[in-house]
């Protein structure tokens, strides 16, 4: 391996090199600076004649030109001024060992940069500062030069496809024919590797299962031989790979009841899953629907290792179907690996670091304003703007000693799999462009590492693989999911009986939709028909106006009465939060805070007696126990006097 | 008659060797990051020069407390298998030159974890020194 300073001489004599051992050029290339504004690519400089004119020639013809690639040179003649891409003219041959080297040093050129950008911004010196713009703007353009030097076209890839699929369709008695459209997309070299598994998988795929046999599509009444088509382009940051056939498509029915069989999903689950979130399934391990698990499809890799590797690069793979008409894959894959945002933050004694494509928001937690963290079913949730949030504790995760729940705590909101979650960590430090390293196979077993870099201060920190973080949240989401989900009904069944009989007396048997509040230690319920939302306020949001307590929501000050008070319960102990129904019509609303939501159930309300305290209507046998019917209507006058006031006067007579 | 370089160190007061060849560095270092989760043999990682480097403990290979990370310890950077990979050792001994006659297997007498993790042994003139298989004692299996 060539050091370090040398660099610029080793492009003389690369080692595997052509006819153009350049031999002046390359020394007065190495002598004289570019200037700024221009990419100068070493190895370029290497190539270009005459030698006299190089440092000039090199800007003005190398204008505009990408940095040759790996691409077997031509003669090296100078290409001038050619379109970028395409077998080009002028390109050498480099060791890839040295542009793996010029890789590093440049990554470690940048962090020296920023280093050296954030020293100098706390010294007020204008001459300095404007030098470390241009050396800003420099390593810029230096960077992207550099990393253009590893890019390949996918064709490296696509070129032993078509082989793949021809004797692969008369293996399987099938007539394919493999399209290829943006060979010339390119891509970096280390992600040419990761892809190149996945893709073959994928292709296989289609043509073991996604395209049908002759017979059947000429049934179908298509032709007998299918198509598949691998489209290649780049899209805002990303390559996009689409594996598109126009086979039997996949049927969202099938896979949904594969999963429940396979134990990967619940009816239940399913049975709120849209048919895109079905077919995702296909991705989750444990689920392969190969009957026989053939060797076609290569050693019984399933889909979900597709996705581990996709997502190992940061990239992200998809599947859209329809069914009778064909399959689509699309994987998207970042096009610039090496180097990242990440946002540090900390965790117990260490530093991590996260990618910051994932970082969506930060949050704070003050300590001193109670348990902002809730916890449904057991898993902690923190209630964003009205929505849960499932939560990970980076310290449980990562096996340290927990902390106490008092502290001050940030709340890293991270997105992976198209969800959120909360990530719990003791501080956050801030943004830098980090390089990534990747881990040896010694860690690759923990799954919580997506990698390794070295920070500003020299230290190594560990990458959070954010995807690994987001299944630990399923848990937790699961149960959100579960609770939001019957709020969700709740709201919806309340809502649509909104044109019904509002009268708040209770019903006279038949089936009631109740919803069952805890006050003390009783049980109370209150018909769903006058519950518009549940809402949980916290405590220091409620205020006194004389008597009254208030609470401002959503641009309206809401009488709030505790129901405790009206029923003579036990007055509740103060908590961070207190769960609340709140009932509008015609534009006014009240909020009756209980001290928790039970459940929500559907009763015939048979056994009922009229022993009742004030304020309820009667009490009924609910889910075997004794639970006292609300006389909401009173519960609403109680605290609001005036809500009915202002309405007709007919109303008011039907209480 | 063939002889070779071995670069000696001191794990847990016994001597250990490595082929000179396969040693790349020795440095005293002492900031670690620690992998959580990681083999418990991993003290950590650090940084070399831009390159993260995996530290493996070999007091703790050889089942003895691990030494305290943080203070400065001994680095003896080898390379296996394309790896640069560290062993954490308590001392650096000389570089003694030894004749492949004077190779010894294993002596019956030594037992315990360090056993697995030697190839045989030489006898110096006062001590013994068991000859390092570097790559079973760089090796961190995953924990159970």
């Amino acid at each position: 391996m060539t050091a370090a300073g040398q660099v610029p001489a080793a492009t003389k004599a690369p080692r595997r090199s052509t006819k153009r051992p350049a031999r002046a050029a390359g020394a007065a290339a190495a002598a004289e600076p570019a200037p700024p504004s221009t990419p100068v690519p070493a190895a370029a400089a290497a190539a270009t004649e005459p030698a006299g004119a190089v440092p000039a020639g090199l800007t003005a013809e190398r204008e505009g030109a990408p940095a040759p690639g790996l691409e077997p040179g031509g003669s090296g003649e100078d290409g001038g001024s050619q379109p970028k891409r395409s077998v080009a003219d002028s390109s050498v041959r480099v060791d890839v060992d040295l542009l793996d080297t010029l890789m590093r040093l440049v990554g470690e050129l940048v962090l020296t940069r920023n280093q050296l950008v954030r020293g100098v911004g706390e010294v007020a010196d204008t001459g300095l500062t404007k030098t470390a713009q241009r050396l800003n703007l420099i390593t810029s353009e230096l960077q992207e030069g550099v990393m253009k030097t590893r890019m390949q076209p996918i064709d490296h890839l696509w070129a032993k496809l078509p082989r793949v699929v021809r004797d692969l369709s008369s293996a399987c008695g099938k007539r394919v024919r493999l399209e290829m459209v943006g060979r010339e997309t390119e891509l970096d070299r280390s992600l040419l590797e990761a892809v190149k598994d996945p893709l073959t998988h994928l292709v296989r795929n289609a043509v073991d299962h996604g395209v049908e046999a002759p017979p059947e599509r000429r049934a179908a009444g298509k032709a007998s031989e299918g198509t598949l088509t691998l489209r290649a382009y780049h899209e805002g940051g990303h390559i996009i790979v689409e594996v598109s056939d126009d086979g039997a498509g996949i049927d969202p029915d099938r896979i949904g009841s594969i999963a429940v069989d396979r134990g990967v999903i619940t009816r239940d689950q399913l049975s709120r899953m849209d048919s895109r979130d079905i077919l995702s399934l296909v991705f989750r391990p444990g689920f392969s629907t190969a009957k026989a698990v053939t060797n076609v499809s290569g050693r019984g890799v399933g889909m979900d290792v597709v996705k581990t590797n996709i997502e190992r690069i940061g990239g992200t793979v998809d599947v859209e179907s329809t069914v009778g008409v064909g399959t689509t894959w699309r994987l998207a894959i970042p096009l610039t690996l090496a180097i990242v945002q990440a946002l540090t933050v900390e965790c117990g004694p260490e530093r991590y670091a996260i990618p910051q494509v994932a970082v969506h928001e930060l949050v704070f937690l003050d300590g001193q304003s109670g348990a902002a963290v809730e916890y449904i079913s057991g898993a902690p949730v923190y209630r964003l703007r009205g929505r849960l949030l499932p939560l990970v504790r980076l310290d449980e995760v990562l096996g340290l000693p927990a902390a106490s729940d008092e502290r001050d705590v940030y709340v890293a909101v991270l997105r992976a799999d198209g969800r959120r979650f909360g990530l719990i960590v003791d501080r956050v430090l801030n943004t830098e462009e980090i390089m990534v390293k990747a881990l040896t196979t010694r860690f690759k077993d923990i799954g919580a590492y997506a990698g390794a870099t070295i920070l500003g201060d020299g230290k190594v920190a560990l990458i959070l693989d954010v995807q690994s973080l987001a299944r630990r949240s399923h848990l937790s989401s699961e149960a959100v999911e579960r609770a939001a989900a019957e709020r969700a009904a709740a709201e919806r069944a309340a809502a649509e009986r909104a044109a019904a009989d509002k009268a708040a007396t209770a019903r006279g048997g038949g089936v009631d939709r109740l919803l069952i509040a805890g006050v003390g230690d009783r049980r109370v319920a209150i018909p769903l028909d006058m519950v518009t939302r549940l809402e949980e306020f916290p405590t220091e949001r409620i205020e006194r106006v004389g008597s009254r307590e208030v609470v401002q929501y959503r641009d309206q000050i809401l009488p709030l009465l505790r129901l405790a008070y009206l029923l003579g319960a036990p007055v509740p102990e103060d908590t961070a939060t207190v769960p609340v129904v709140v009932y509008t019509e015609r534009g006014r609303s009240v909020a009756l805070a209980v001290e928790r939501v039970v459940d929500i159930v559907e009763d015939h309300i048979d056994a009922r007696s009229d022993l009742g305290d004030d304020g309820l209507v009667g009490s009924a046998v609910i889910q075997n126990k004794v639970t006292e019917l609300l006389d909401v209507r009173r519960a609403i006058l109680a605290a609001d006097p005036r809500f009915y006031a202002e309405q007709h006067e007919t109303e008011m007579v039907g209480a | 008659m063939s002889s070779r370089q071995y670069a000696t160190f001191e794990v847990a007061d016994q001597l250990f060797g490595v082929d000179v060849a396969m040693v790349q560095e020795v440095l005293r270092f002492g900031e670690y990051t620690v992998v959580p989760l990681a083999p418990a043999a991993v003290g950590g990682l650090f940084n070399l020069r831009g390159q993260v480097i995996a530290a493996v403990g070999l007091r703790v290979q050889l089942g003895v407390a691990r030494q305290d990370l943080g203070a400065p310890v001994m680095n003896v950077i080898v390379r296996v298998d394309d790896e640069a990979v560290s062993l954490l050792v308590d001392r650096i001994g000389e570089v003694v030159q030894l004749s492949d006659d004077d190779f010894e297997h294993t002596p019956d007498t030594l037992s315990g974890p360090a056993r697995d993790l030697i190839s045989g042994a030489f006898k110096l003139r006062d001590r013994l020194m068991l000859a390092l298989d570097v790559r079973r004692a760089a090796s961190t299996p995953a924990n159970s």
